[in-house]
């Protein structure tokens, strides 16, 4: 019995954040009844919070990185999972999104699955899951690729089961791009290990600082540094590599949606800072060659010019989609400009972001399993006969656009804080500038929902189900909470941001 | 002179190179959605070379740790590679599975025609 | 009973007033989606709550007159960004316009609404209740931040109001108003607020004003002046030329609505708020001494100007007053541009005398509405015989607007008027003096038409029947002219605590050692 003691089980927790989900898998797997594997998904993905917050919880109170050796191989030569400040940080967003998403799926799943399929549905999510958090906590660079494609190969499966047919093509685009993305990824770790023989990222920090300076292997580590950035910034969707996206979101099943938007591109987002920032170092990264400004013009690229593409869009799913490109276009400018305040705006809009676009995806959902449809001239209407859910809709909404009061505000702040610093006062403008667009995108979706005489489709339909309502909620809830607490994300979000600004300055 | 020297001794990276830049082109320049996952294989492969060829040293055998084996070749490459054959393997066959049920979606597997007949899918 | 509950609220903190005034809109807007099937007890809890209201406010009056500056401190959101209300005499001045008139407009709006059959009425009086919640917020904000996530809040609660009518019209009035308000906001008073924050590395309003133009950190003139843009125009709800055009268009809303648009809430918290981030972010002196204000006066005066000149072309009733309110903003603005502490009195009182007339005003238009169904300024032929009550109502405060005496609007012309005497602007003095008769040009021919001209298909001395507006509207019209009497003998209540404005900081640092000074510095430099 001692074995099972919280003593024993303690020093395990960071490779059971990956192993639980993967068993989890397994067992899905096998089970032929869709319920019971909804069952053991949800005990699952609700389990994993509780493991991530307390790893997240000791990192801060002690302020030293948790590392763990598999099979208790020493650094350089075995794999290390290691949590520190920042992994813990968007270990957590992860996992509480993961789990809170769960009571949703599951009239969702059995009405957008076919029977036979749910079942390992859930397998693929469970997953996906153990994939996002498997790259967030390992400290290995091709470890990193390996649950990269873990997580993406989930991914293609939970998008081609849509049932529209242009879900499959859909997956089948995005199949070829992750594949592309994952796979330059790959040529720069090659390339980094040829010259300095370690893939472990505390190793390879240090061995690089020395290969920097040998004029012959400069060229090699600033080619690596290419490869992963453009091969990263393809599986995270930064403008113009997005185009996979639109589709992908609007064509996926509303709950992969909904789960997808809020955790995959985050955690692309993480392995492209911990590269960058923990691995190359930002002051060679970003001052001796010119990424960070190409990110910064890519950035505001993404904020207006797929914000206004949702203003166009008919399709609300579609509009969240290329509203969710410009999202991460404010968070790749804070990660850019590479200053505190920057980074924290960047950080905290990682959960932010992730907070509130599986809210309004939530809402959608929601929607498309009343109505069956999430175009605008089928759900016009939709507001007067689900208030509840599209309440939740438009105060999400509100937080998309940066009012104040909500999260979406400080995420803001910071980034134009973090511009000002910087002395780009014509940045903040820009920063300014696009969210004004989110206003217009939202208003118009607001405008059909709550204005236009109800449709034929949305005439028939009620309100959502309690317990599509409650998580749903439960996120907007959120989205007011973090507009006004802000310990939680900015706190820890600063901490990472001068951990990962500290070595470098 | 000295140029042919250097792409004698280098010839694996040249092959690793080309071998790349035609999967990836492949990728691009076709239409054909079964074409396009050969070119996507043809580029996954090319990393399995880039990976190999500095590991392999000529005359090396496994890494046996016994008197009378001097001369191994690195183990870690070789075994990183396995793993990528995996994800390159299941790649393949997701794309290809997914090419069948398009097959059985649209009818044709020539993007083009797909996208004639559903424009919006694009 | 009352006056012990008025007794036992003086005694309560003034903290607790701050929290309690914030509240009981909130509360209300909470309860009455209750009653939605009881209209009855829904609108009396819309009424009680503003009742409440105005008793709670006023009990915070005795402490503001005394001195005091109650704060109530919330809640600190990240660094710099903090939750926190102060009641300071211009707040509390604002913040008693504002609950006083709430109880008038909600005695009008239940009369008004129940006369036009309106829909969706308990969404209606959510959102007021919303709208009064931001606007005490407002009112009593301690910093920049709060102002600012107030100000938001005001606009997205008004914003369902101004759209209430859900035709194609009003969603696009709606869109303008929101966009252009949103839109100012987010695009340039926001960026005005990160760029004090990093000039001055605080956001509370001081006295004297937090950005700094001497010493190290100084601000250069010309950066003072891009700042002054930024918060005027950012603040849309000031409705400066040429970020006027939603309040126009804003008419198409129900008449109460339009009333909390010009005289209770909206664009009153608008030049309200210029009113503070002029004295308390940037200092009278500051602005005058490095002139930073000059473009602003200039473009106020044209703003009183122009405006009055577009209403008196205007046939729309509503459309005339809107006009009408862009003008006397500008008064506002102006009065605060000039940066003298006269002139800014007079601005702070224009709020006052101004709202009461106003709305007054806008109540004579929706009766008008709700009575005959007339809306153009070219129908109102004979009405005077019709509605005499509300007519002559409509003549008394156009004379306040105007600033004749015995009424209200006097006081205000004069602060300001001696005001732009003060700043050396003797051109301002003979704006406001033209512009009293462009009010007297657009106003009275109304009321003459109305008393005057013969009803159409009535012969002159025939006898007709009164028809007036429904008795709820009628007693609310009764009390804001009333008001407007008042206001000439009373506005004492309100001289006095302008009066405590601390314009020049000197108060506060002759309380303060000037190693302490030395020590706000100092942390304001950390914090950067």
């Amino acid at each position: 019995m001692n074995a099972l003691s919280w003593g024993a089980v303690e020093p395990q927790l960071p490779i059971l954040l990956v192993v639980i989900p993967l068993l989890g898998a397994l067992l899905t797997t096998f089970l032929r009844n869709s319920f019971m594997a909804w069952l053991v998904a949800t005990v699952v993905a609700f389990t994993l919070p509780f493991i991530s917050i307390h790893l997240l919880v000791s990192v801060l109170e002690t302020g030293q990185p948790i590392v763990y050796k598999i099979g208790n191989w020493e650094a350089p030569f075995g794999i290390v999972y290691r949590v520190d400040q920042l992994s813990g940080y968007v270990l957590s967003v992860i996992a509480i999104i993961g789990a809170v998403i769960m009571p949703f799926a599951r009239r969702s799943v059995a009405a957008e699955i076919e029977e036979r399929a749910r079942s390992w549905y859930y397998t693929m999510y469970l997953l996906c899951l153990a994939g996002l958090l498997g790259i967030v906590i390992t400290g290995d660079a091709f470890n990193a690729f390996v649950f990269l494609e873990i997580s993406s190969l989930a991914t293609y499966v939970l998008i081609a089961l849509g049932k529209n047919r242009r879900a499959l093509l859909a997956a089948y685009q995005y199949l070829i791009m992750g594949t592309i993305g994952a796979t330059l990824y790959v040529i720069g770790v090659g390339l980094l290990y040829v010259v300095t023989g370690t893939l472990n990222f505390d190793d390879l920090a240090s061995r690089l600082s020395a290969a920097i300076i040998d004029p012959g292997q400069r060229n090699a580590v600033v080619t690596a540094l290419g490869f992963i950035v453009v091969g990263l910034s393809l599986k995270l969707a930064l403008f113009p590599m997005h185009m996979w996206l639109p589709n992908a979101y609007a064509y996926a099943p509303s709950f992969a949606t909904a789960f997808l938007a809020g955790t995959a591109t985050k955690a692309a987002i993480y392995l492209l800072v911990r590269v960058v920032f923990s691995v190359f170092g930002v002051g060679m990264t970003l001052e001796n060659l010119p990424i960070g400004e190409v990110v910064i013009v890519l950035s505001i690229a993404a904020m207006f010019l797929a914000s206004i593409s949702a203003v166009f869009e008919t399709n609300a799913k579609r509009m969240l989609a290329y509203s969710s490109v410009a999202q991460i276009g404010y968070i790749t400018l804070g990660i850019a400009i590479a200053n505190q305040a920057g980074m924290t705006g960047s950080l905290a809009h990682i959960a932010n972001h992730a907070i509130m676009k599986t809210a309004l995806f939530l809402a959608l959902g929601a929607v498309f399993y009343r109505v069956g449809s999430v175009l605008y001239s089928d759900i016009s209407g939709i507001g007067r006969k689900m208030p509840l859910t599209m309440a939740a809709f438009a105060v999400a909404g509100l937080g998309l656009m940066g009012t104040p009061g909500t999260a979406g505000f400080i995420s803001k702040w910071y980034l134009a804080v973090a511009a000002i610093d910087d002395g780009m006062y014509s940045v903040v403008f820009l920063i300014v500038a696009s969210s004004l667009i989110s206003v217009v995108y939202i208003g118009r979706i607001t405008e059909v929902v709550w204005f236009r005489e109800p449709s034929k489709a949305a005439a028939k339909a009620k309100e959502a189900p309690l317990s599509m309502l409650i998580p749903l909620w439960l996120l907007v809830g959120a989205t007011i909470y973090l507009g006004f607490d802000t310990r939680a994300t900015v706190g820890t979000a600063s901490e990472a941001a001068k951990m990962l600004l500290e070595g470098v300055q | 002179m000295e140029l042919l020297k250097t792409f004698a001794a280098h010839y694996n990276y040249f092959i690793t190179i080309f071998l790349m830049i035609s999967g990836l082109f492949i990728v691009i320049a076709r239409g054909n959605l079964i074409k396009k996952l050969v070119g996507l294989s043809l580029f996954q492969t090319s990393v399995y070379l880039l990976y190999l060829t500095p590991a392999k040293i000529l005359g090396g055998t496994a890494p046996i740790y016994e008197e009378g084996y001097k001369l191994y070749s690195n183990p870690l490459p070789h075994v990183l590679m396995l793993t990528a054959i995996v994800v390159g393997v299941a790649t393949l066959s997701l794309g290809l599975a997914l090419v069948v049920r398009i097959k059985e979606a649209y009818g044709t597997v020539e993007e083009d025609e797909i996208f004639a007949k559903d424009p919006e899918a694009e | 009973m009352f006056t012990s509950l008025f007794a036992t609220l003086q005694n309560m903190a003034p903290e607790d007033l701050i929290l309690a005034a914030l509240l009981i809109p909130t509360a209300a807007a909470l309860l009455i989606p209750l009653f939605h099937r009881i209209p009855n007890l829904r609108e009396a809890v819309t009424l009680i709550a503003a009742v409440a209201l105005a008793t709670v406010t006023w009990s915070l009056y005795p402490h503001i007159i005394g001195g005091e500056q109650p704060e109530l401190k919330v809640w600190e959101v990240a660094q710099g960004l903090t939750l926190s209300f102060r009641v300071e005499p211009l707040g509390m001045l604002f913040g008693l316009v504002a609950s006083t008139l709430w109880i008038v407009n909600s005695i009008y709006s239940i009369g008004y609404m129940r006369g036009n059959n309106e829909p969706r009425q308990t969404s209606f009086y959510v959102c007021f209740a919303v709208a009064l919640a931001s606007t005490m917020a407002l009112a009593f904000s301690a910093n920049l931040f709060t102002m600012f996530l107030a100000y938001e809040l005001l606009t997205i609660s008004t914003y369902p109001l101004v759209t209430h009518k859900a035709t194609p019209e009003a969603m696009k009035a709606g869109r303008v108003y929101l966009m252009l308000l949103i839109g100012t906001s987010m695009v340039l008073f926001l960026p005005a607020i990160v760029i004090t924050w990093a000039t001055a590395g605080t956001l509370e309003f001081t006295a004297g004003g937090i950005i700094p133009i001497a010493g190290e950190n100084a601000v250069s003139p010309f950066l003072l002046g891009g700042l002054l843009f930024l918060f005027i125009f950012g603040i849309g709800k000031a409705a400066v030329m040429p970020i006027h055009f939603w309040l126009p268009a804003a008419m198409v809303a129900p008449t109460p609505v339009s009333a909390l648009l010009h005289a209770v809430a909206v664009v009153k918290a608008g030049v309200f708020s210029i009113l503070k981030v002029v004295v308390y972010v940037f200092g009278i002196d500051a602005l005058t001494t490095t002139s930073a204000n000059t473009w602003i006066i200039y473009l106020s005066a044209f703003c009183v100007l122009m405006a009055s000149i577009i209403a008196m072309n205007q046939d729309n009733l509503k459309a005339r007053l809107a006009y009408s309110t862009v003008s006397q903003l500008a008064y506002i603005v102006l009065g605060a541009a000039l940066a003298t502490a006269t002139s800014v009195t007079g601005g702070a009182l224009h709020i006052l005398m101004h709202a009461f007339a106003k709305i007054t005003l806008f109540f004579c238009a929706g009766a008008i509405y709700v009575a005959h169904h007339k809306t153009e300024v070219s129908q109102l032929d004979g009405l005077g015989r019709l509605m005499p009550v509300t007519m002559f109502a409509f003549l008394i405060a156009s004379l306040s607007i105007i600033g004749i005496p015995p009424l209200g609007g006097t006081w205000s012309k004069w602060f300001l008027a001696l005001g732009a005497l003060d700043a050396h602007y003797q051109f301002a003095m003979a704006v406001f003096m033209i512009s009293s008769l462009l009010n007297t040009a657009y106003l009275l021919p109304i009321v003459s038409r109305a008393f005057f001209k013969p009803l159409p298909g009535i012969a002159n001395g025939e006898k007709v029947a009164i028809a007036e507006a429904p008795t709820a509207c009628l007693i609310a019209i009764s009390v804001t002219t009333l008001g407007c009497f008042f206001l000439f003998f009373y506005a004492d209540f309100a001289l006095d605590m302008i009066k405590l404005v601390d314009f020049t900081g000197a108060q506060t640092n002759a309380a303060s050692s000037p190693a302490a000074s030395a020590e706000i510095l100092k942390g304001a430099s950390n914090v950067r």
